[in-house]
């Protein structure tokens, strides 16, 4: 085990003694031990900058089931790291903030920190791994944690929810997932991400390359909460603010963003990677800022607003793919998508991360997070203040912030779109720019409405739950230096550019790196008056405009009934699944055994005759059958006429006794076949057997005692009828298709040499195949206990002096 | 086919036919002695019919059967003639049920 496998175990590692320390260190809060594990491995993943930024990567193998290919790779090349410093990072600094935020008397801290670490081990696994199926069990691991901390307050109805519905669309997409990765194997035959990537051509032909793409692409939807998946997300926001902040917006829902890009170079010479990735995400972006536009919860706003910003990263993933089809081999302009879908990712981790910091303060301090009941909290929050508003403009776009760069690149890119004469862009793609710059009005109206309806306008802190003040520094810690960060990035961009950018554009680009191309990152604030600035001014403009007259247009949003947004056809879902599935189960399941004898029989004969026909082996000869002597004729008759004779008795005594004719002719064949042993085993079993019905008919109550004729039904007498009918046909077939001769002879002329007895019969069952015989011997064994238990050990007995009286009363009725 | 094997064959039509019209009683009723009676008589029926049956395929093999289906019918019909009697062929403890 190397030490990256060990640094990606780390968090893992440490879990196991983070309930110890919270309970035999009280006085410290757990959280300060948490802090060393992501400190410790951000330290240790920025030692692998240099390595990644010269183009090389670092790959370290542990072998796992190498017999299924299975082995635990780790793999490091820039995006891995890019993704490894975001999750550490940020982890260092939510854990510090969590530290403040969460009160080590009141919660169990043990819980919560463990399955933090387990998910930090997690999501350094998807990131870090180069065989997909461990890359699998880490995303499902990832999936699991993040069940468990959005339900960290499991005694709330909508924590459990909130839980419940995140886990099962993030694993309906896992296991899509695992169906596209399986999928790639069977083409490639190996589970390596970067033997796949040295396929794709091969991918490319398979005729499941589609399927695959699709169910790979459902794994990392859902997981990114794309539309129309995005739903899980505004309701991951029962979980502490920390987690929010950590899994919900800087790390988890990037997971998807992280497998799009890693499994680019695989698929992304099709053009339906391109339009499905660019139109879900476009759509995801616009759909996700018109929705955080009404909610009245800070973190409902954050929620909607990290889908809309996903979705922005995914379609500039999208747009990526175009580069490989541009020939301009100096300037390829669609390169810019992914440099500013990856810039855009650490963007959003940054801002975002410090407003759900922000808003936790917020909601920490004043006791709400309704924007309703929030307002004029500017004086006495001026940090939380400035964070706030740092971060909101940085997401609106507007310059000097980081937001403002990657806003800027989103936009170039979407306009670029015209000028690619493939793949329609050119015609259909007019849309692109268009929902862009939608869903930018949008982006811009609620980052305002986030900081004015919180900090800025009246006072209202008679109706707040707590008096509010500004948070304690240790809380503040981590957004500020968040907010540094996006102004930092904002103002000196290029810092970025060599050392993470540079390299994890180039991992998504293997083949234009390998033709020699070059990726050159250069982002700057200032390029002309180009039309993405227009479109920039155009978006302060109009959104100012409307944020400005945002009471008259409000309205459309109640116009949706529940029913048929996505959060009512998702609940609706659920109910009718439950109840269709309840439906089908009370349909078939009726609790009468008549009716599953009846699917029994119907199946039985059905698949008979279904074979029979369908390989047309309907074939009899009667050329070796014996002669019928008369005598047998006669037996024949009276053995059919009391059998048919059961049905029509009006009650159930004569039945016995028919049986028992029955019974007796079946002897009286064997007499005439000549097997005399069967017969005497015959004639004393048929007595006790009758003698054993006429006792159970005794032991009737009286109520089903009343002597009626059974009642005919036709279903029944078909299902009978057709069910006589496929034996007959298929002893018929079996006499006349035998093929190989009886095995009889051998026993016939060995039976006294060999085994020194005169009666074949008996040397047969105690002999040649006595193991049968004894295992008929304990079945009759185990049928006697088994009837001496029924009667002695009733559970359910009654009281002694009870059960004689009633017995005494049925006897006398 | 000598004259022993002719009489033989009509003597077990002539069983089987006795056979089947005492099947009719059984059937028939009126009531369950009659019932009881009749199977009683197809069990000696059936003992003509092994015995018959031995002479015609020249075997000693089933009088055994003979031997066994006439105690078998003779603790049939017993046990149907005490079911019918006391609506209990076995009965648990003598002393309480009169």
């Amino acid at each position: 085990m190397s030490l990256l496998h060990l640094a990606i175990l780390l968090p893992l590692l440490a879990a196991p003694f983070i309930p110890l320390l919270f309970r035999g260190m009280k006085q410290i809060h757990t959280g300060w031990f948490v802090l060393i594990v992501p400190v410790v491995l951000v330290t240790y993943f920025a030692g692998f900058i240099p390595i990644t930024s010269a183009g090389d990567v670092v790959t370290e193998t542990i072998a796992w089931m190498p017999s299924l290919g299975i082995n635990f790779t780790a793999y490091v090349d820039g995006l891995s790291l890019l993704f490894a410093l975001l999750i550490t990072g940020i982890g260092a600094l939510v854990v510090l903030y969590s530290i403040y935020y969460l009160n080590k008397d009141k919660e169990s801290l043990g819980h919560f920190y463990v399955y933090l670490l387990m998910f930090m081990s997690a999501m350094l696994g998807v990131v870090l791994s180069d065989n997909m199926i461990v890359m699998y069990m880490f995303w499902e691991l990832t999936s699991i944690s993040s069940f468990l901390l959005i339900g960290y307050w499991y005694e709330k109805e909508r924590s459990r929810y909130g839980a419940q519905k995140s886990m099962l669309l993030t694993v309906f997409g896992g296991l899509s997932m695992l169906g596209g990765i399986v999928l790639l194997e069977s083409m490639v035959g190996s589970y390596s991400i970067r033997d796949m990537v040295a396929n794709s051509g091969v991918i490319a032909e398979s005729p499941f390359f589609l399927v695959a793409m699709i169910l790979i692409l459902l794994g990392a939807f859902t997981k990114s909460a794309q539309f129309p998946f995005h739903i899980w997300l505004p309701d991951a926001m029962e979980a502490p603010t920390p987690v929010s902040a950590y899994l919900h917006s800087a790390t988890m829902v990037k997971a998807g963003l992280y497998l799009v890009a890693r499994m680019s170079p695989v698929f992304q010479e099709s053009s339906v990677w391109l339009w499905t990735i660019a139109g879900v995400g476009m759509f995801t972006m616009f759909w996700g800022s018109f929705n955080a536009v009404k909610q009245t919860d800070l973190k409902g706003i954050l929620a909607f607003s990290t889908v809309s910003q996903l979705g922005l990263i995914m379609s500039l993933l999208g747009l990526g793919a175009a580069a490989l089809h541009y020939d301009g081999m100096d300037d390829n302009i669609f390169m810019v998508a992914t440099i500013a879908a990856i810039f855009h990712l650490i963007n959003h981790a940054t801002f975002k991360g410090s407003l759900f910091m922000m808003v936790g303060i917020v909601d920490h301090e004043t006791g709400t997070r309704d924007i309703r009941k929030l307002g004029g909290l500017m004086t006495v929050m001026p940090i939380s203040f400035t964070v706030a508003v740092i971060g909101s403009l940085s997401m609106a776009g507007l310059p000097p912030f980081n937001g403002f760069l990657s806003k800027e690149m989103f936009l170039k890119a979407t306009t670029k779109v015209f000028s690619a004469d493939f793949f329609a862009l050119d015609t259909i793609g007019i849309l692109l720019p268009v929902i862009a710059f939608v869903g930018s009005v949008f982006t811009f109206i609620y980052s305002i409405m986030l900081f004015t309806r919180t900090f800025m306008g009246k006072a209202k802190f008679d109706q707040l739950p707590k008096q509010p003040h500004e948070a304690p520094i240790g809380m503040l810690i981590s957004p500020v230096i968040l907010a540094i960060l996006v102004v930092g990035l904002g103002f000196f961009p290029n810092v970025l550019s060599n050392s993470l950018i540079k390299p994890a554009v180039e991992s998504i680009y293997p083949t234009l790196v390998a033709q020699g191309q070059d990726v050159k990152v250069d982002i700057y604030f200032w390029h002309g008056l180009t039309p993405e600035l227009y479109m920039t001014i155009g978006v302060i403009l109009l959104g100012s405009l409307l944020f400005w007259q945002m009471g008259k247009w409000m309205g459309i949003y109640n116009r949706i009934p529940h029913r048929l947004t996505l959060n009512g056809m998702y609940d609706g879902t659920l109910v009718w699944s439950n109840k269709a599935a309840y439906r089908f189960k009370d349909n078939y399941m009726t609790g009468f055994i008549r009716s599953y004898l009846i699917y029994i029989f119907v199946f039985l004969s059905g698949m008979m005759l279904f074979s029979i026909f369908w390989f047309d082996m309907y074939r009899f000869s009667f050329e070796n059958l014996a002669e019928i002597a008369p005598y047998e004729y006669v037996l024949g008759a009276v053995v059919m006429l009391a059998a048919l004779a059961i049905l029509f008795m009006k009650s159930r005594l004569p039945s016995i006794i028919l049986l028992g004719v029955v019974g007796y002719g079946v002897a009286l064949f064997f007499v005439f076949f000549g097997a005399p042993d069967l017969a005497l085993t015959q004639l004393v079993i048929e007595t006790v057997s009758v003698a054993l019905f006429l006792l159970v008919f005794y032991h009737m109550p009286d109520i089903s005692k009343k002597e009626v004729r059974m009642r005919f039904k036709v279903g029944n007498a078909i299902v009978a009828v057709l069910v006589g009918t496929t034996v007959t046909l298929l002893s018929f077939m079996a006499l006349t298709n035998k093929s190989l001769t009886s095995i009889s002879e051998y026993y016939k002329e060995n039976v006294y040499e060999l085994a020194a007895g005169k009666n074949m019969v008996n040397v047969v069952l105690v002999d040649f195949r006595g193991f049968d015989t004894l295992f008929e011997i304990v079945v009759l064994g185990i049928a006697a206990f088994g009837i001496y238990t029924m009667i002695k050990f009733r559970t359910t007995r009654r009281t002694k002096g009870e059960g004689e009286h009633e017995a005494k009363q049925q006897t006398r009725q | 086919m000598d004259l022993l094997d002719i009489l033989i064959y009509i003597s077990l039509a002539i069983l089987l036919l006795a056979m089947l019209m005492m099947l009719y009683r059984v059937v028939k009723g009126p009531t369950t002695a009659d019932r009881v009676i009749a199977l009683d008589s197809i069990g000696i029926a059936l003992i003509s019919v092994v015995a018959l049956l031995s002479i015609l395929l020249d075997t000693t093999l089933y009088f055994e059967v003979i031997l066994l289906l006439s105690i078998l019918a003779f603790i049939g019909t017993v046990a149907f003639s005490k079911f019918l009697e006391r609506g209990e062929i076995i009965q648990h403890d003598r002393d309480n049920d009169l």
